[in-house]
């Protein structure tokens, strides 16, 4: 049986920090024997996500905070992200691929989280962001 | 990381010019605002119209990069340039697949094929 490895962590709003709690995270999955697809998956849905609570949540604001939960096994990945922003409504956020936002620069992050993870859930404020990655989810099919 | 490092190799094949990606991550956020501006610079100041992105080192990149990309195709086309994207590892094309960008960006396998009847 493996055991879960849990880890609560309280970063700045710095991305570099945001990168490096990325990296923790990722290292763990690497560690654990989690395939390349998956360690890329999770690496770019981390990547959006903490990029997201920072820049948009906080608005880089120094005197905010970022807090990053996450429990890791063999099997399973989940990591909870919380920033000190005022929240969104993730229904609101248009559809990059909509031919009229098909060339707009922005909107693309959340697409590729919930394409890439297995479980994507905003809290009701959308400040608080989980995200899951079961090793067992097939998400091969999902892709385009 | 100095602010005017390159992050573009710049390679000319007749009148195409072929801007290789140096770095393995497009993610840090000053990387992709240099990288979109040595991007745009070869429209804009070098009047550059004929252009091939070569990903062939990149094996990350965010929704960021994306954003510059797409500016970057904008820019081209106003110009009435070509912009081709070519040697796109799979990981990172299914990220322009979700996207769709696929369907906005001219992508080729090889630069081989990008050069062809550029």
């Amino acid at each position: 049986m493996s055991s879960t490895e849990e880890f609560d962590v309280t970063i700045p709003s710095d991305t570099a920090k945001g990168r490096e709690v990325q990296e923790q995270i990722v290292g763990g999955m690497e560690s654990r024997g989690y395939s390349p697809r998956d360690v890329f998956g999770v690496r770019l849905a981390l990547e959006e996500a903490l990029v997201n609570a920072i820049k948009h949540g906080n608005k880089m604001d120094s005197g905010k905070v970022v807090r990053v939960q996450w429990q890791i096994d063999e099997v399973h990945v989940r990591v909870v992200i919380e920033d000190q922003g005022q929240g969104f409504t993730v229904e609101e956020v248009p559809d990059p691929t909509d031919d009229e936002n098909l060339d707009k620069p922005g909107g693309r992050g959340i697409m590729l989280m919930r394409s890439f993870m297995s479980l994507v859930e905003y809290n009701e404020s959308g400040n608080r962001l989980t995200l899951e990655k079961r090793t067992d989810d097939k998400n091969d099919d999902q892709a385009v | 990381m100095s602010a005017g490092h390159r992050r573009l190799d710049i390679e000319e094949s007749g009148d195409v010019t072929i801007a290789r990606f140096v770095d393995k991550k497009i993610l840090d956020e000053g990387n992709i605002q240099i990288i979109g501006n040595q991007l745009f610079s070869l429209v804009e100041d070098d009047a550059r119209t004929k252009i091939i992105l070569d990903f062939s080192n990149v094996e990350y990149l965010s929704s960021a990069a994306l954003g510059k990309l797409i500016t970057m195709d904008k820019k081209v086309k106003a110009a009435k340039g070509k912009l081709r994207l070519c040697t796109v590892r799979p990981d990172i094309y299914e990220v322009f697949a979700i996207t769709k960008l696929n369907k906005l960006f001219d992508m080729r396998d090889t630069l081989e094929q990008a050069l062809e009847g550029m």
